[in-house]
């Protein structure tokens, strides 16, 4: 039997992942995009688990806005990427270190 | 099933924003390049407008629509008269300086504008899918803003990081609220306070376990120690246009956020993010104010200061009484008018290829152009707190309500920081007086940005002579 703990153990699970990768992540800006979506993706799964066991459709209608609005934020963070690249050359983390102080 | 219209006035000022602006970006699609000019009055219109309509609204009735989701109560239209002011004049100043740097205007002014209908509807949130979606909206085409010149290196940096220490802010509040929708079965925040105060004290733990995310959330948006890393890399990173656009009206929006959230939200966990928003306050204030010591660059500087002043304008929230959040919205208002002051002097001063960003590009400013000078003097000591400028009122308001409410050593701790932070505003003074100039040539700025800039720093001049109409409207909202 699958209960409402196991989809908040499975969210829980995939947050700190997508945490952790942004925090340890020194290679590649991709790689931190995907973070950032895992992210929205693991308050997805608490939503809809609420959701559901709760007897609600609120937590799910609230998903359905997390998606469009991740899809916006990733058009831009993208865009963004092309900027950068075309000026540096390189979507390493590690080297975007110009601005310190 | 019935479909009920909902009544549509309380959100109107928004719709007008929504729906001429995407009607000038239309028109600016078409126009390209050309003709600017058309879009920024087009854009500089809707912000009147919207502004007219929303002090139709300043002493009508709280009022609820579209299922709860969106409230009108005073508090919302005197933060979005300020945000309208801050938005409208942070355009009038930017204008010279886009045109000089051959950056991409009208996307600037629609961007802007639609930031601004995200920061309105922020404020106007009563429920946690509407406030999200105001974060977002105020959030991304700031992103994009920052990252608008695009021959600049540093600037693109700074949006990246900005991009995605932001998505991240939001990524945690999220978590926070699903974690208090699990708890509440709702999202509405006034039954989500029933809700809460409902709850048995041993059944509060996955509540506070929300608090503690959205307390996270909350101070990346607001740019408080310890999340506060992306501030000043994109206050130096961003264009100076887009800087002075960052520092001003989203600040307003975020005590909005804050009080939404906190106290509209969440009243009857007042004991623990009461303790949280103290270990934020104290941070901030400590290293705001001593990072703005060593910094060379004024932009880098005035962006640890506002960390520091986010970490005061919380005084006020930690009160946690109607006379705390007054105290709260005072400060944050008058400081967006300082920041306006002194980031709009930098645009100003910015000539085509060329930032003002450091110090010392201050030096001798006495000799170059005295006004400016005494402008940014009015600035700087009114941000130090330095009476008879409204700094000075802002400040002694939060620390009222801090001793009323017995947190003694805690008012005496901000005074400490408050005279640390006076040591870096008065050496930019000093630097403008008593240092000779490197070159004798005269900044000349057109007459109508002088006299804009002038209203600005007199108004916080005035402002301080006679702070009590402002007290009495802020105190009102509560």
């Amino acid at each position: 039997m699958i209960t409402l703990s196991h989809y908040l153990i499975v969210g829980a699970i995939v947050f700190s992942l997508s945490l952790a990768g942004i925090i340890l992540n020194r290679k590649n800006l991709i790689v931190l995009f995907m973070c950032v979506e895992l992210m929205l993706l693991a308050v997805n799964i608490n939503f809809v688990a609420f959701s559901q066991y709760l007897g609600g459709t609120m937590g799910q209608i609230f998903v359905f806005f997390i998606l469009t609005v991740a899809a916006a934020e990733s058009a831009i963070g993208l865009a963004i990427l092309v900027v950068l690249y075309r000026k540096r050359g390189t979507i390493n983390v590690a080297e975007l270190d110009t601005l310190k102080g | 099933m019935s479909y009920d219209i909902p009544n549509l006035v309380p959100a109107f000022p928004e719709m007008i924003v929504f729906s001429l602006g995407t009607l000038v970006l239309l028109v600016h699609a078409f126009l390209g390049q050309r003709r600017p000019i058309i879009t920024y009055g087009a854009v500089q219109l809707i912000i009147l407008m919207s502004a007219v309509f929303t002090l139709s609204f300043i002493n009508e009735p709280t009022m609820l629509t579209f299922d709860n989701m969106f409230i009108l109560d005073k508090f919302a239209v005197i933060l979005k008269l300020f945000i309208e002011l801050a938005v409208f004049l942070c355009f009038f100043y930017s204008r010279v300086y886009l045109a000089d740097n051959n950056m991409p205007r009208g996307e600037y002014y629609i961007l802007g504008l639609f930031a601004m209908l995200g920061m309105m509807v922020l404020v106007s949130s009563h429920h946690f899918l509407t406030l999200y979606l105001g974060i977002e909206l105020m959030s991304l085409p700031v992103y994009a803003m920052v990252a608008m010149k695009r021959e600049s290196g540093i600037a693109a940096e700074a949006a990246m990081k900005y991009f995605i220490i932001g998505a991240m802010a939001s990524g945690m509040l999220l978590y926070g609220i699903s974690m208090i929708y699990g708890a509440t079965n709702n999202l509405e925040f006034s039954t989500v306070a029933t809700a809460i105060a409902n709850t048995a004290p041993d059944q509060k733990l996955i509540l506070i376990f929300g608090l503690v995310f959205i307390m996270v959330g909350i101070a990346f948006k607001l740019g408080a120690v310890p999340f506060h890393m992306w501030l000043p890399d994109v206050y130096q990173g961003a264009p100076n246009a887009v800087t002075l656009f960052i520092a001003s009206a989203p600040k307003i929006a975020a005590l909005g956020m804050v009080v939404r959230l906190l106290v509209e939200a969440m009243p009857s966990l007042q004991i623990q993010w009461q303790q949280d928003l103290i270990a934020i306050a104290i941070l901030s204030m400590a290293l705001g104010n001593f990072a703005a010591i060593v910094q060379a660059n004024i932009k880098r500087m005035l962006a640890y200061s506002s960390i520091a002043h986010m970490g005061y304008m919380i005084l006020g929230v930690i009160a946690a009484n109607n006379q705390g959040y007054a105290a709260s919205t005072f400060y944050i208002v008058t400081y967006s008018l300082m920041t306006l002051g002194s980031f709009g002097l930098l645009v100003l001063m910015s000539r085509a290829g060329y930032e003002v960003e450091n110090i010392s590009d201050f030096k001798g400013l006495n000799t170059r152009n005295p006004w400016l000078a005494f402008l940014m003097l009015i600035m700087m000591f009114s941000m130090a707190g330095v009476p008879p400028l409204v700094g000075f009122w802002a400040k002694v308001g939060v620390l009222k309500a801090l001793v009323q409410v017995d947190l003694v050593w805690l008012a005496a701790l901000a005074l400490l920081f408050a005279i640390v932070g006076a040591y870096y505003y008065i050496r930019v003074v000093k630097v403008m007086y008593f240092e000779e100039p490197d070159s004798e040539q005269r900044y000349i700025i057109s007459n109508d940005m002088q006299l804009a800039l002038t209203i600005n720093g007199l108004s916080v001049l005035v402002l301080g002579l006679f702070p009590g109409w402002l007290f009495e409207l802020c105190k009102s909202a509560f």
